[in-house]
């Protein structure tokens, strides 16, 4: 049934942007149209462009910010939000917490 | 044209599904008025608008397409949260530790957000093994990319006798001592708000990227309390935290009857009158429910379930993301609910309600 309503109506994840605009919602309590607006021009595509699988593969992959499929040297889980934390200009907590359990600073 | 169940073609008929997942079919008349008893029903009970008459057309022509499964147009796609999120695989019996069934969700379900749960799904028992379940959700953050909540229930059906601390209100009302089941709630609320908090806290400071109060209100007012004081008491402390709340029915019950907070009186209130009192505390990101009605047909419910959801958004600041599991948000009662409805209920409630995701 999850997967119903991801096909249906949601932004596919990793496959696209729906994390990135997820992320916008949660760290900023931003609306959807919003949220999408911000990451499009963060990421220099058009809103309709972040669903789009096929663009944000390229996109995700340029900018490191963690792709579905598992290239070698590609940043992945914890290294990718680093980035991602960089590019949309948010807190990540988890990435506040390693920099600080490894001695990286906040 | 449309196909019937013996697989012929004629004019006039849909296959449509009841409440309860069965399939029924309805000639076009019939769709006509359980949508707008639907929507009439829903207007009446919370004192809303009904939907419009565009309203009611677009979601005819939702509901009269014999295509086996509907989607929002591209570009209108929103984003999912997934409530009990790695209970999911372990109720399906696939043998997975959570932070795989994470990386399945994230690589190959197309999750934009994920959710790390204990199967014992409930504030009051995450406490004394919070200790346990914080270095899975330090290593799942690791390994993963898209946002990770921490959920579980506020739950306060389980502080009372014999599982919890406090007299059984459901003992103590009969027996016709209302201060005395009134007295047993304003108790368990506080105990379950330092449960909240205790939890809340240690995921957050794993790292957790939001906190889900997830199926708030099941036990009526107390719990719907209980969970914005604790919304608000953690909001203070961590300004930066993501709460979710999600709700368990449409309207709160009262089970005590005389709560409020924030001078407003708690039972009774339906989602765009709840989702104001999740603003006021600091809420994040607020999940509305609605019923589905197992004797009425799916247009019934979705009608009803729009008109209850569209105030909501309208009075909305915070992002809404509808409740759309199994039961709710006109999802049949069933355990393998038909994607042809459940793709339906994806379209509407995304194009009519305009929300924020699901």
């Amino acid at each position: 049934m999850a997967v119903t309503h991801a096909i249906a109506a949601g932004m596919g994840g990793m496959r696209a942007a729906g994390d990135l605009v997820a992320r916008m919602q949660m760290s900023r309590g931003m609306k959807i149209r919003e949220a999408k607006a911000y990451v499009a021009e963060k990421l220099g595509v058009s809103p309709l462009e972040l669903s789009d699988p096929v663009i944000m593969n390229e996109v995700r992959q340029d900018l490191r910010l963690g792709m579905v499929r598992d290239l070698p040297g590609m940043a992945k889980g914890i290294e990718s939000k680093f980035r991602i934390r960089e590019l949309l200009g948010i807190e990540i907590n988890c990435v506040k917490r390693f920099r600080e359990r490894s001695g990286l600073g906040a | 044209m449309h196909v019937s169940r013996e697989g012929g073609f004629y004019m006039g008929k849909i296959l449509t599904r009841m409440g309860d997942g069965t399939l029924t079919e309805m000639d076009e008349a019939e769709v006509e008025r359980d949508l707008e008893e639907g929507t009439r029903d829903a207007a009446e009970k919370a004192e809303v608008s009904p939907l419009s008459e565009d309203e009611l057309k677009h979601l005819f022509e939702i509901f009269t397409t014999p295509a086996k499964f509907a989607s929002v147009e591209l570009g209108n796609e929103v984003v999912l949260s997934f409530d009990g999120g790695t209970i999911k695989t372990r109720r399906l019996g696939v043998a997975t530790g959570r932070i795989q069934a994470i990386q399945f969700f994230e690589r190959a379900l197309g999750a934009d957000t994920m959710e790390l749960a204990h199967i014992d799904y409930s504030y009051k028992q995450i406490k004394p093994i919070a200790g346990d379940e914080q270095p899975v959700l330090e290593q799942a953050l690791l390994v993963s990319t898209v946002p990770l909540f921490y959920g579980a229930m506020p739950n306060l059906g389980i502080y009372s006798q014999p599982d919890g601390p406090v007299p059984n209100p459901a003992e103590l009302l009969p027996q016709g001592k209302i201060k005395e089941a009134q007295a047993s709630n304003e108790e368990a609320v506080e105990y379950a708000i330092k449960d909240m908090v205790y939890v809340a806290t240690k995921m957050h400071e794993s790292g957790a990227d939001g906190i889900n109060f997830d199926t708030t209100g099941a036990a009526g007012d107390p719990d719907f309390l209980a969970t914005l004081r604790a919304t608000k008491i953690l909001k203070e402390k961590y300004p930066d935290m993501c709460i979710e709340l999600g709700m368990a029915g449409e309207f709160i019950l009262g089970m005590h009857g005389e709560m409020s907070y924030e001078g407003v009186r708690l039972a009774g209130l339906y989602p765009h009158e709840q989702v104001k009192l999740a603003q006021k505390a600091g809420v994040t990101i607020f999940g509305p429910v609605v019923n589905t009605s197992t004797s009425h047909s799916c247009a019934w419910n979705l009608a009803r379930a729009l008109t209850l959801l569209k105030p909501c958004v309208e009075n909305s600041t915070i992002p809404i993301h509808a409740n759309v599991g199994m039961g709710v948000g006109s999802v049949p009662v069933v355990d393998n609910p038909p994607t042809d409805v459940v793709s339906k209920v994806s379209k509407a409630l995304v194009e009519i309600t305009r929300l924020d995701g699901l």
